[in-house]
């Protein structure tokens, strides 16, 4: 007999679902520097999304549209309730508030271009709108923000738009900072501060509280703009329904309804995880509350947070959202965390597809940074040409499943089309669990 | 002088109108009559036009003006004169929360008193208050000059970034990171200059300057109690 023979049987070491390696990284990374997780980007944890959800293409009861052949549209028009010029648009994908500051001129230069090219909207973003951007944007939707940084009225007049951001999907209730890393010579001329400050976003209206103000608010805007322009309302996903309500009442011309895996380019991660609805949660209340009202279609809805392919456009479509807006998935296609910068991204403590210190303006691709070299490494044409081929791909997609479904135009999705393969989905998107004709919240037990 | 009767023609031809007025125009005095306590009169004006607006107005009155000259006989609602560029704002009677909220340009003079918020995020404009100012006054102002000739409320220059702030009276509160500062020969300029524009016989002496400790300008674990 040896020792091993003899030798207790010892308890394998077991790791905690709760204290994860990742949650103790953070403890500890607290512990050393006394100050939350700063990060960009929307919310990374798993959550009911589209890919929950699927089409139920045509079958005995309805038929197809033949692809490559019959014709399936894609235009859009939105601000139809007021203004005296609706924006139109090619295709129902924009592209969602982006600031210069946050990303760098070459960046807002390329989706200004592929925007265009793609015949949709660009947008502004805090800080204001930069004359390479309006140049760029065929259709520019003007951020009318909290923290009014580089509000001006000739901006506002060159608009053809307007959006009021009451809040976003990464930190509904929140604010910004744009850190002092990012804060160049012209960053901080734009916004009257001083260079290499951290530069606070307020996370509420100065001169406005509550959708009575709004309504003055907004009746200010179009006066000043005489009603030339349409008014949206931007708001993260919390109280979809109400919030819809409030911003129809108050005379929006269009709603925008950011859900939480929507990006930002700073804000603490508890909030980023912690704080909002996923977007597939909250397209159904924000419509139901346009039906109510009776203005579903008189006042458009836009969607954003998470898009990522045709499939997500018309599931959002179907689910009777009239557009939506990208944001992440634009900086992806234009070069965001792409491989080819691997070994820049390690030496930044990460790796490409999870890069997300956006706000510490070291961005190896060049898009979410003010250094001057490091931003010289986009080139605006090409991409902007990728955004443009990107965009041009989704709505393919999205036509795919309108011809599968029998659509001759994206607008002519409905819930019908879909069916959900968890049961959550069924939940959040009011649509049947797969092969039943029955969602959670629906009578018939 | 042009008359405009805002009960019978209404807003939206008001500010129609007075946007049409180009720099070279020669109608350039207006008086709108019967204001009623109507929301964004004379809003997003772009020429040197002269505006007597004969009573007292709701919100947003002369918000984002541009150039123009508008002087208010009577009280104004919230947010006057908010996101000013340049030009001047003469209100004679009270204003109400937000007077002059974000304005990058121009002076905004309040002969009465200015409620709440006064100069919120004011981002160059001069605003002098011949009365009081209520609480949280110049919160988060980045640039610009806010005198005031009679008392503050609590939290004066919460958050303050390099906007300056001159007192007569008494302050209940600072706000975050707001401290007193000592009142330069160049800051008794700038006041001498405000008070008079503002047509105010008062003697720079008797101010006492505020401004920002600029402690809380880049995170600090360390200051996280002054918020």
């Amino acid at each position: 007999m040896n020792d091993t023979d003899t030798a207790i049987p010892r308890t394998l070491p077991i790791r905690s679902a709760t204290f994860t390696n990742e949650v103790n990284a953070e403890i500890r990374r607290a512990a050393a520097t006394g100050i939350y997780d700063i990060r960009g980007g929307g919310a990374k944890r798993r959550v009911p999304n589209f890919d929950d959800l699927l089409f139920l293409g045509a079958s005995v009861s309805r038929y197809p549209l033949e692809g490559y052949r019959e014709r399936c549209d894609t235009s859009v028009t939105l601000g139809t309730r007021f203004a005296r010029n609706p924006i139109e648009l090619d295709i129902p994908i924009t592209i969602a508030g982006m600031s210069f500051g946050a990303l760098s001129g070459p960046a807002k230069e390329a989706l200004g271009r592929g925007a265009s090219a793609a015949g949709t909207s660009t947008t502004t973003g805090d800080g204001g709108m930069t004359p390479e951007e309006r140049r760029h944007s065929s259709t520019l939707v003007y951020q009318y923000l909290p923290s009014r940084y580089g509000m001006n009225p000739n901006d506002l007049r060159q608009a053809d738009a307007i959006e009021v951001v009451v809040g976003q999907g990464a930190k509904p209730g929140g604010g910004g900072m744009l850190l002092g890393q990012k804060i160049s010579d012209r960053v901080a001329e734009m916004r009257t501060l001083p260079k290499g400050i951290d530069q606070r976003s307020a996370c509420r209206h100065p001169d406005w509280t509550g959708p009575d103000d709004l309504e003055i608010k907004i009746l200010e805007l179009r006066e000043i703009t005489d009603w030339r322009v349409p008014i949206y309302v931007k708001v993260g996903a919390t109280r979809p329904y109400y919030d819809t309500a409030l911003a129809v009442k108050a005379g929006a011309d269009v709603v925008v309804m950011d859900g939480m895996q929507g990006g930002t380019a700073a804000t603490q991660d508890v909030f980023i995880e912690h704080v909002g609805l996923p977007t597939l949660a909250c397209i159904r209340p924000a419509v139901h509350a346009l039906q109510d009202l009776d203005v579903h279609r008189e006042v458009q809805l836009v969607i954003s947070g998470g898009i990522r392919s045709g499939a997500d456009v018309a599931k959002a479509l179907a689910l009777g959202a009239d557009a939506v807006a990208i944001g992440t998935a634009a900086l992806i296609a234009m070069g965001d965390n792409d491989p080819r910068w691997e070994a820049e991204y390690q030496e930044l403590g990460s790796t490409s597809g999870a890069y997300d210190d956006w706000h510490e303006g070291r961005d190896p691709a060049g898009i979410t940074t003010q250094d001057p070299d490091l931003a010289a490494r986009l080139d605006p044409v090409e991409a902007g040409r990728r955004l443009r081929n990107y965009l041009k791909v989704m709505t393919l997609e999205a036509q795919t499943m309108a011809r599968a479904c029998g659509h001759n135009h994206l607008r002519n999705f409905e819930a019908e089309d879909l069916c959900a393969l968890t049961m959550e989905a069924a939940a959040m998107a009011q649509v049947p669990l797969a092969g039943t004709d029955w969602y959670p919240g629906k009578g018939g037990f | 002088m042009q008359t405009y009767d805002l009960s019978e023609r209404g807003l939206r031809g008001l500010n129609s109108v007075l946007h049409a007025q180009r720099e070279e125009t020669n109608r350039t005095g207006w008086e709108v009559v019967n204001p009623r306590g109507s929301h964004a009169i004379a809003v997003g004006l772009d020429a040197p036009l002269e505006i007597i607006v004969k009573g007292s107005t709701g919100y947003y009155c002369a918000g984002m003006n541009q150039g123009a000259t508008i002087r208010v006989e009577g009280s104004v609602g919230p947010g006057v004169a908010e996101n000013m560029m340049s030009g001047s704002v003469v209100v004679e009677g009270d204003a109400s929360q937000y007077a002059g909220a974000t304005g990058h340009g121009g002076l905004l003079v309040i002969k009465g008193n200015a409620s709440s918020r006064c100069g919120i995020s004011m981002k160059g404009i001069d605003i002098v208050v011949h009365g009081n100012v209520g609480h949280m006054s110049a919160f988060m102002a980045q640039a610009g000059n806010l005198v005031v000739c009679g008392d503050a409320g609590d939290a004066l220059g919460d958050s303050i970034y390099e906007a300056r702030l001159f007192v007569r009276g008494s302050v209940k509160s600072l706000g975050a990171d707001c401290v007193e500062k000592e009142m330069r020969p160049e800051h008794v300029g700038i006041l001498e200059d405000l008070l008079e524009r503002a047509d105010l016989h008062a003697r720079p002496e008797e101010f006492r300057r505020y401004g920002s400790a600029r402690k809380l300008y880049n995170f600090d674990i360390d200051n996280v109690a002054d918020y």
